[in-house]
This record gives C-alpha cells, sequence and structure tokens, in this order.
C-alpha cells in the first residue's frame, strides 16, 4: 500500500505522472467524448473515495451518500446560475458546497449514531430519499430549486478569464473543454487521494479502523466513538459536495433525477467491487464501473445481433443484472474487494475461520 | 468545409450507418477512380438521440424508425445541395434518458461532426445537451422534449417541432373551462414533465377563472392514490386534471371510481395512449386527454405517413414518430434552402422554416418554439381513443415567453 | 368526519399491506439478524407469476376464481422455492462473515431479480384479473371494497398463524431457539440450517401471499413494484420493533394511517407549505424519530449489541 507513495519509487511516480498527463491526449484521439467519460470515470473516484471514509474506513453502511452529491451540485447551481442571478467564483463556491455537505452529514450522522449497522443502512437510505425529494419539491411556496425542472444555464469553472468550457490554447496545445476539466479533476483527485492516505494512516483513521473492527473495545480504550464516526460522516460528505459542485459546472444543468437510490447503491458498489477500505482498490472499482457500461453498450448489441438476429436482452437492464450479480459474487467469493488491502484480506480470512461462533 | 464533409465515392454501399458507434468515419476520400465522370457525393451525417435501451427504448426507437424513414426518403429523393448530390445518414445515439449520458452522446456527436441533430427525446437530457450543440454551433431539432427551458436558455441552435408544456397547459385549461366546470383538483407526479404540464393548467385555469380547490401530488412509481383522492372527493372537484404518464394515470382513475367520486378525469399526452385504458379500464371511459398536434388522419400528409410508416417497420406508430420524421424533413428542407449543409450557414435558414409538415404546419418563433403549437382533445369511448377537437394553433402569435415560470430566467 | 373515517380506512388497508409484507421482514430478522432487502422482490415474483399463470388458465378456459386460486398456489410455491435458493445460494455460505457482507449480498440479489423479472415480463404494467366480485360497500359515507375488507382480514389472520407457528409448535421453538443462540440450538439437537431455511420458506410464502393481494387490488403488478414496498414494509418492521410478530404487523398498520393521514392533513396543518409531495418522507422522518429515542422500536426488546 505504501509502496507507490514511497519516494524510493519516484521512477514509479513519474510513470503515473507522464500516463495521466499523456492520457485525455491518447484517449481524446478517438474523440473528446471518451474525455468526458474518463472524466466521468474521475468524479466517481472521487465519490467512491468519499464515501469509502465511511463505509470502507469506520465500517458504517451509508445507503444515502448521493445525498451529499446532489448537497454539492445544488450549491454550485444556486451559486453559480441565472436562477438567482448570483455567480460566484469557484474558490468560493466549491468550499461553501464541501461546508454545507459536511454540514449535513453531521445532521445525518449525529441522530444515528447509536443505529447498529442494518439500521444505520435503512435510516441512511430514508435521508438520501428525504434530501432528493426536498430538491424535487422546493420550487413552492418559495421557489429554491426550481424543483423537478432542475437549474439551467449553470456557470462552468472558471478561473478568472480562463474558462473551462470551449478550446483553448495553453503551452501550445489545443485543449477541449473535457480535456481542460480532466487536469481539474485529476489535480483534485490527486489531493483526495493523498487527503484519503494521510487520514488512514492517521490517529483518526486507526480509530476508524478499531470502531470498524469491534466498536465497544474501541470505546473500551478510550476512543471517543460518537466524534469519530461523525467526523468519518463530515468527511466522506465533504468530498461528495465537491464532487457534487463540479458535476453540476460539468454538466451545465441539473435536477433532481440525477440523485436517484440507484446511484448510490452505484458508488457502493464500487467501493464493495474494489475493495473497502483500500484506496487503489476503490479507485479501480470506480473507473471499471464507469467504463464497464460503455463497454457493455458496444459489446452487447453487436453480439446478440450476431447470435440471434434480434436483441433479447437490453443493454441497460444486462448492466444492472450483471451489477447485481457483481454485487452477490463478490461478497462470496472476494468479501474483500477485487484489490483488497493486504491485512483486510487477511483479517477477512481470519473472521470466517471463527466464523461458526 | 473539408472537415464538416467527408467525401466519399459513389460506389461506396448505401449501407445504413445505424450502428455508427462513435467509430471514427475515415476521413479520407477513398480514391475514387471507378466514376470520375459523375458528380461528386456528399454525405450529410444527422445525429438522432434518443433512449434505445432502458425503460422508454419503445418510444426512442420509435423516434428512430421515423427519422429512418425520412432519411430514407431524402435519399430516394436524390437531392443537390451546393451543387453535390448529397446522401443522408442518421448517426444514432443512446442516451438512456440519463442525462449524464446525454451529454457524453452529444459530445460524441460534436466529436463525429454531424451537420444536425434530431432530439433528444426527453427534456431532461435535451437540456443539459443543448448547450453542447450550442457551443460548437450544431442545429438540433428535439421531437419530443416539451420543457418550455429548452428553448429559453438563448441558444441560437435549439428548435423542438412539438408544442412544448406551456402551449399544452394552456390549451388545456381552455378546456377545462369549456366543459362547463367550475372547479378543478390538480393532481402532478412530480417529473419534470407532469409538474410543467400541472403548473401551466393551473396558470390557465386560474386565468379563465376557475377555482383551483386542491393541489395534490403523487411520485411516478406510486400505485396508491386513495389518500390524495380521498381529500379531493372532500373539495367536490368537478374535474381532475392530473398532469403525469398512463401508468399511474390508469390506476387514478381507477380508484377515483372505487371512492365513488364523480368528477371528470383530463389530462395531457402522457395518460393518451392505449396503455391508459388498459389499466383504467371501464373507469377509463368518458375521460378525457390531449396530444399535441392534430390526429394523423385529418393531416395532409397523415395517412400516407401512417401506412408508410406500418409498412416498413411492421408495427403500429407509438408516440413521436411523426415529429422525429418532420425534425429530419426540417433540416433538410433549411439545407436546401440555404444552399449548404454546413451548420454555421444554414442555421439562420432553419429559423425562417415554413414547412408543411407529417404532423402540420411547422414555423418557429423567436424562441426556436413550434408557432402557435395546436392541441387536439381525445375522450376515450369503449376501448378506443375519440377526436374531440382542435384548440389552439390557429393564432399565430407567439407564446408569451413569461408565461413560463419565473421572468428571472430570460436574460 | 367521513372523510376522516374514509382516510383511516385507507391508512388500514394500506398499512394491512405493508404489515403483511413485514411479516417476512421481520421472521428472518428475529432468526439470523439479516435485513433480507431482496424480501420485496420476492413480493414482486409472487404478483407476477400469479398474473401469469392465471391468465393462461383463464384463457385456457378455466373459471376465473378457479385459475385465481391456482395462480395463488403456483405463487407461493415458487417463492417458497425462490426463498429457499436465496438462503441457499446467497446468504448462508455468509453465515459469520462481517455484517455489511450479508446487507450487501441482499442489495445486489435484489437488483438482480428485478432485472431478471424485468427480461421475463418486459418493462410495461401489466394488468391484474380482479379475482374477488367487485362489491362495492358504502359505511357512513365512506366508500370501500371487499378486495379491501379482504386484505385487512387476511394479514390479521396470517399474523395469527405465524404467532402460532412460532410459539406454539416444535419448528416455532427451534426458530426461537435459533435466534436465541444458534450454537447452542445447534448442540440441543436443533438443525439450525434447516430452521433458518425454514424461516426463509414461510417468509416467501407469506410475500407471495402479499404479491398476489396487492395484485388484485390495485389490479396492476410491474417488476418494480416490489422495491419501494419492500422499503415501507421494513420501515414499518422497524418501526413495530423487529423480530416481534405482532410489533410488525403493528408497524405496518400505523405506518399505513401514518401515510394516509399526513397526505390528507398536512397540506392544510402546515398552510400550504408542505403537502402529499412529502408523503413518501413520512414514513422516513417518523422511523428516524422512533428509533432516535427508541432504538429497538415500539414494541421492540432490548437487544443489546449483538456482534
Amino acid at each position: 500500500m505504501k509502496n507507490w507513495l514511497n519516494p524510493r519509487s519516484t521512477v514509479g511516480i513519474a510513470l503515473i505522472a507522464v500516463a495521466l498527463i499523456a492520457l485525455p491526449f491518447v484517449v481524446g484521439a478517438a474523440g473528446q467524448a471518451w474525455v468526458r467519460i474518463l472524466n466521468f470515470a474521475i468524479l466517481y473516484v472521487f465519490l467512491a473515495l468519499g464515501l469509502n471514509i465511511v463505509v470502507g474506513f469506520a465500517g458504517l453502511l451509508d445507503l444515502g451518500y448521493i445525498a451529499f452529491y446532489a448537497v454539492g451540485a445544488y450549491t454550485w447551481a444556486l451559486l453559480a446560475s441565472p436562477h438567482f442571478g448570483l455567480h460566484f467564483p469557484v474558490w468560493a463556491i466549491l468550499p461553501i458546497g464541501a461546508v454545507l455537505a459536511c454540514f449535513f452529514g453531521v445532521l445525518l450522522g449525529s441522530p444515528t449514531l447509536k443505529l447498529r449497522g442494518d439500521y444505520l443502512a435503512i435510516v441512511t437510505l430514508g435521508f438520501g430519499e428525504i434530501v432528493r425529494i426536498f430538491m424535487n419539491n422546493l420550487n413552492s411556496p418559495v421557489n429554491i430549486t426550481n424543483g423537478p425542472q432542475g437549474i439551467t444555464l449553470i456557470d462552468p469553472v472558471r478561473f478568472g478569464d480562463f474558462s473551462f468550457t470551449g478550446t483553448s490554447q495553453i503551452l501550445g496545445l489545443t485543449l477541449g473543454g473535457p480535456q481542460k476539466y480532466y487536469f481539474l479533476l485529476v489535480a483534485l483527485a490527486i489531493l483526495v487521494i493523498v487527503i484519503n492516505v494521510r487520514l488512514q494512516h492517521s490517529r483518526i483513521g486507526r480509530a476508524w479502523q478499531a470502531i470498524r473492527e469491534d466498536e465497544i473495545a474501541a470505546k473500551a480504550v478510550g476512543i471517543n466513538t460518537r466524534n469519530v464516526k461523525l467526523l468519518a460522516f463530515a468527511m466522506g460528505a465533504s468530498f461528495g459536495g465537491i464532487a457534487g459542485g463540479i458535476f453540476a459546472a460539468m454538466q451545465g444543468f441539473v435536477s433532481p433525477e440525477s440523485f436517484s437510490l440507484i446511484e448510490s447503491i452505484m458508488v457502493l458498489a464500487m467501493v464493495v467491487l474494489g475493495g473497502m477500505g483500500h484506496i487503489p482498490g476503490v479507485i479501480l472499482g470506480a473507473v471499471l464501473l464507469t467504463f464497464l457500461p460503455e463497454a457493455l453498450r458496444y459489446a452487447v448489441t453487436p453480439v446478440q445481433m450476431a447470435l440471434f438476429g434480434k436483441i433479447l436482452i437490453d443493454p441497460e437492464s444486462l448492466r444492472m443484472l450483471i451489477f447485481g450479480l457483481a454485487l452477490v459474487l463478490v461478497m462470496r467469493f472476494k468479501p474483500a474487494g477485487l484489490w483488497p488491502s493486504p491485512e483486510r484480506s487477511r483479517e477477512l480470512g481470519d473472521k470466517v475461520a471463527e466464523g461458526a461462533k | 468545409m473539408q472537415a464538416k464533409l467527408s467525401v466519399v465515392a459513389l460506389s461506396v454501399a448505401a449501407a445504413f450507418a445505424l450502428s455508427a458507434c462513435g467509430e471514427k468515419e475515415a476521413p479520407a476520400p477513398v480514391a475514387a477512380p471507378a466514376a470520375p465522370a459523375e458528380k461528386p457525393v456528399v454525405v450529410v451525417k444527422l445525429g438522432h438521440v434518443a433512449p434505445m435501451t432502458g425503460p422508454q427504448a419503445h418510444l426512442g426507437k420509435d423516434n428512430e424508425s421515423g427519422a429512418v424513414l425520412a432519411v430514407e426518403e431524402l435519399n430516394a429523393q436524390g437531392l443537390e445541395i451546393g451543387g453535390a448530390k448529397v446522401k443522408f445518414e442518421l448517426v444514432s445515439e443512446d442516451d438512456q434518458a440519463d442525462p449524464k449520458q446525454g451529454t457524453i452522446v452529444a459530445q460524441k456527436l460534436v466529436d463525429a461532426k454531424v451537420n444536425g441533430v434530431v432530439g433528444h427525446l426527453n427534456s431532461g437530457t435535451t437540456i443539459p445537451a443543448s448547450k453542447l450543440y450550442a457551443d460548437a454551433g450544431l442545429p438540433q431539432v428535439s421531437p419530443s422534449a416539451t420543457n418550455p427551458k429548452y428553448t429559453q436558455q438563448g441558444f441560437a441552435t435549439a428548435f423542438r417541432v412539438m408544442a412544448n408544456d406551456v402551449q399544452q397547459g394552456k390549451v388545456l385549461g381552455e378546456f377545462a373551462v369549456k366543459q362547463g366546470v367550475k372547479t378543478v383538483a390538480i393532481i402532478d407526479d412530480r417529473t419534470a414533465y407532469g409538474q410543467g404540464l400541472a403548473d401551466e393548467f393551473r396558470k390557465a385555469a386560474e386565468a379563465a377563472g376557475l377555482k383551483v380547490v386542491a393541489n395534490e401530488y403523487t411520485n411516478d412509481k406510486a400505485t396508491d392514490f386513495k389518500a390524495i383522492l380521498t381529500k379531493i372527493k372532500s373539495t367536490k372537484a368537478e374535474l381532475v386534471f392530473y398532469g403525469g404518464m398512463d401508468a399511474q394515470g390508469g390506476p387514478l382513475v381507477k380508484q377515483m371510481k372505487d371512492l365513488g367520486i364523480k368528477a371528470k378525469f383530463l389530462g395531457g399526452d402522457g395518460v393518451c395512449t392505449p396503455e391508459f385504458m388498459k389499466l383504467g379500464g371501464p373507469a377509463a371511459d368518458g375521460q378525457f386527454c390531449s396530444l399535441p398536434g392534430m390526429p394523423l388522419e385529418q393531416l395532409a400528409k397523415g395517412p400516407e405517413f401512417k401506412s408508410k410508416f406500418t409498412t416498413k417497420f411492421g408495427y403500429e406508430i407509438q408516440l413521436y414518430a411523426p415529429n422525429a420524421y418532420d425534425a429530419v424533413m426540417v433540416l433538410a428542407d433549411s439545407m436546401k434552402r440555404a444552399d449548404s449543409v454546413e451548420p454555421a450557414k444554414y442555421l439562420p435558414k432553419l429559423r425562417e422554416t415554413n414547412l408543411e409538415g407529417v404532423t402540420g404546419k411547422i414555423e418557429f418563433d423567436e424562441f426556436g418554439d413550434l408557432k402557435g403549437g395546436a392541441i387536439s382533445v381525445y375522450q376515450y369511448q369503449g376501448g378506443a381513443l375519440n377526436y374531440v377537437e382542435t384548440l389552439g394553433g390557429a393564432p399565430v402569435a407567439a407564446p408569451a415567453a413569461p408565461a413560463a415560470a419565473p421572468a428571472e430566467e430570460k436574460k | 368526519m367521513d372523510i376522516f373515517l374514509q382516510q383511516i380506512i385507507n391508512g388500514l388497508v394500506q398499512g394491512s399491506i405493508y404489515a403483511l409484507v413485514a411479516l417476512g421482514y421481520t421472521m428472518v430478522y428475529g432468526i439470523m439478524g439479516l435485513i433480507n432487502f431482496a424480501h420485496g422482490e420476492v413480493v414482486m415474483i409472487g404478483a407476477l407469476v400469479s398474473i401469469t399463470v392465471t391468465g393462461t388458465l383463464a384463457a385456457a378456459g378455466m373459471p376465473l376464481g378457479l385459475a385465481g386460486l391456482c395462480g395463488l398456489v403456483a405463487a407461493i410455491l415458487s417463492c417458497m422455492a425462490l426463498g429457499w435458493s436465496l438462503e441457499r445460494i446467497a446468504y448462508r455460505p455468509l453465515r459469520g462473515s462481517p455484517r455489511l457482507t450479508p446487507l450487501i449480498t441482499a442489495i445486489g440479489m435484489s437488483i438482480v431479480l428485478q432485472n431478471l423479472a424485468m427480461i421475463v415480463w418486459g418493462r410495461n404494467y401489466m394488468t391484474f384479473p380482479p379475482l374477488l366480485p367487485k362489491i362495492n360497500f358504502e359505511f357512513a359515507g365512506t366508500h370501500f371494497t371487499l378486495v379491501q375488507v379482504v386484505i385487512v382480514l387476511l394479514s390479521a389472520a396470517m399474523m395469527a398463524g405465524l404467532v402460532f407457528l412460532v410459539y406454539r409448535t416444535k419448528l416455532g421453538m427451534a426458530m426461537r431457539a435459533t435466534a436465541q443462540n444458534p450454537a447452542v440450538a445447534s448442540l440441543m439437537g436443533v438443525n439450525t440450517n434447516r430452521v433458518i431455511a425454514a424461516a426463509f420458506v414461510v417468509g416467501s410464502a407469506l410475500a407471495a401471499v402479499a404479491g398476489v393481494m396487492v395484485g388484485s387490488y390495485y389490479e396492476i403488478a410491474h417488476y418494480q413494484m416490489g422495491f419501494m414496498l419492500g422499503l415501507k414494509a421494513f420501515t414499518a418492521a422497524v418501526l413495530g420493533g423487529i423480530g416481534n410478530l405482532a410489533g410488525a404487523m403493528a408497524g405496518g398498520v400505523l405506518l399505513g394511517i401514518i401515510e394516509a393521514l399526513g397526505a390528507g392533513y398536512i397540506g392544510d396543518l402546515t398552510g400550504g407549505f408542505l403537502g402529499s409531495h412529502y408523503q413518501d418522507i413520512f414514513a422516513f422522518v417518523v422511523l428516524i424519530i422512533v428509533l432516535m429515542f427508541k432504538p429497538s422500536g415500539l414494541f421492540g426488546e432490548k437487544t443489546g449489541d449483538r456482534a
């Protein structure tokens, strides 16, 4: 885990850096659309890392995570669009979005701290729905969110005169809008990854781990479980808020239908599939599940046409079917995920052995 | 110019590029020694976007079929634009009715340098995608997105060939007045479509002096409406308006009957379907709904289109296929008038469209909305939809834009 | 007043449906502490199977009543099989793993079942043949139908039957023993695997009955009908104290009535600020409030931190 951040592996880092810089140009050769997909993948990496703090580190199952994403997206939409006539700059909105999402995280966290795993799951799910329903309905009597119609004409990310939409020339290179967003996202993602890694190996990170493994024991050794759990919710939520803000800016349009329960489940699937609590694993999970539908779409239809001469199974339902099956199978055969952390898989191995208890 | 068009030899087989899944069109012209004397052929790529997978796939397929029919007819005509023979090609993309996917496929079409876009089907994907098309200067004609916001964003490239929710809600309000009712209850399903329609209906009904005695809400997955219907019953409303889809509308009229509510039922195009009758059963009888445009039977080119469509595809028109057909025709028509297939050149002409389409006369107002879009009202009788009358459409006056939602949206 | 009474009836019927589904949740949870998220999908499969069977038989000329009965039996049998295989394939191998593991599996199973059902039965809403004669009652200005009466009576009967099963039969005793302590129970000669499987099978049979009732009440069925219903029912079970049969029943009815009254009156109470668009929120808000003050539900025993 530490190896790839170890100064000794400078070569590795350099290689990764070169790959990250070259990626949008390589992919962009096949069309900007692919860069856009790449951007969504990074956005999901973002979200998955945020949820990973709650689910992976602290072991609290959160089924309403998308609510924080929604809070961030709506914060951006309201503060930088003609809806209220406000056009705040990036450096103001993103922190506001993060803080607001963080506030919602605490709001959700505080009444639910006493709850055990499965009660928590259902309450967080309810919370996610509550947030969505409010966003869908707060267009009357006072029009705040514009209801189901959503908010249009949202400002893109802009630093001074430099806008992230449209094509521009930088250092002699022609960069399309999605490519510029790519670099912004990668920069933010690296920041988030560094924060995550630092967190995991800090006192807090170990406290989370202790709570995940045995809450009573954690309490006994003097960990303030309440505060530490709240912190997990708050941290996770703020990442969601930032991701939401970027999403709103990238799309230029938000409406409540982007924040349904299935999105929460999707992000959870990324964390679980990749490897709960293991940062590289979570990244892998997010990237995999973003590209899978694209791949399926191009594979499923032609394959079925070739085999049966007609489309028997809709790619969309097949995609969901594969998601569901993947969740079941991974839990069955690789409960620590596709790319688990070495210690975690060992722990789980022990768990199974003493499972009869 | 060179970049926009890919010039290929005549000898290239006229295969239909429906499955052009973003693979890049080889821009290099195939050296064409075979037919030197022939006129060059210009391939005009039209993007088509609709959900081809997911719950609305049947509607997406329907739109696509309409567009396919139009493209085939255009190719059969052997049009010449700008001194070259043109061959239209449909580049079909799937947005899964998902806003995120909507921008991805929009980007694909921009990358593929299509000459125009027909789509998307849903307002939820049409709006975010319209920004990309506007940035790229690509004309976009949606056959079925009815959210008024789509054309109010100030994009010069956004058009639609269907009456929007404002127009439809207004007409339904007028119709309610004509029915002689005094009090109405309004239910909407809190989707962009249902809420938009119900809001416009409310405005029109109140403007016409009707009293709105109840505003109730449900959602697009609900099956039980008894609680809100009981409340409506207590208000003794004479008419219940529903902004939403057939899957809820059908059970809703049934439960109205169970509760002994005698009020009439009126809904928009979402409940003007055979599905509504199937789900509503006998309770659907005598209820009213509306569809944008005129019934195909009443239009000059309607019956012909209907028979062409069923002969070619072997199934009935679902909903918006005629509009998708017209959307393609509108694009082709303005290219003809501009004598260019280049978006920048034919876009001004698109605004001046004056075409007799399958769905009626097509003219755009300054927003890109259909001028005075007509709406027809139907009544369910004995398991069939019977045409009642057509409202609106006659006055060509552009609908007052601020009528749609808060005015601060306007720039 | 008649409107108030009508809302109570609406809530009672809706609540009985929740209760019927909640019984299945509570049964499985009480014995093995697992939220079977896929339970709502079992309800859905029950409804769809009975539509297909009833429809086919009725089309073949069988009288509707008899065809409906066959449909019900077919639904019960196939759901029992489904419940058994769910337990056998998905949950049993995970016994003893961390709590999150079976929960995620359950979510996965729910997605799988929904999409399988969609592939088999299609996306469209299917109309359910009216199994019971349409008889309308009018009482003190309220309207209700025979189906509604049957639903309320049936769910009460089901609960009574279940209580009998758990407290008066040998299987029930084994179930309670397993719930207390699986290891000790197995030492005392209880085949815990069989007991848990039995709980799943019985719960799924109830789900099938619920599915048929829901279907014939609304006269529609759909591959997504189970999910929200399952969530609400689960909320009801938690509200009543999960693991407690009478609690599930009470929680269900309570939730139904809260929803009906909420949708009916909240608009007037808040001067139009909140309205029936917040109907789906009531369940969750009530749930959060109850859990804040009584973490084990209204009628639940204190379970402590069972690991």
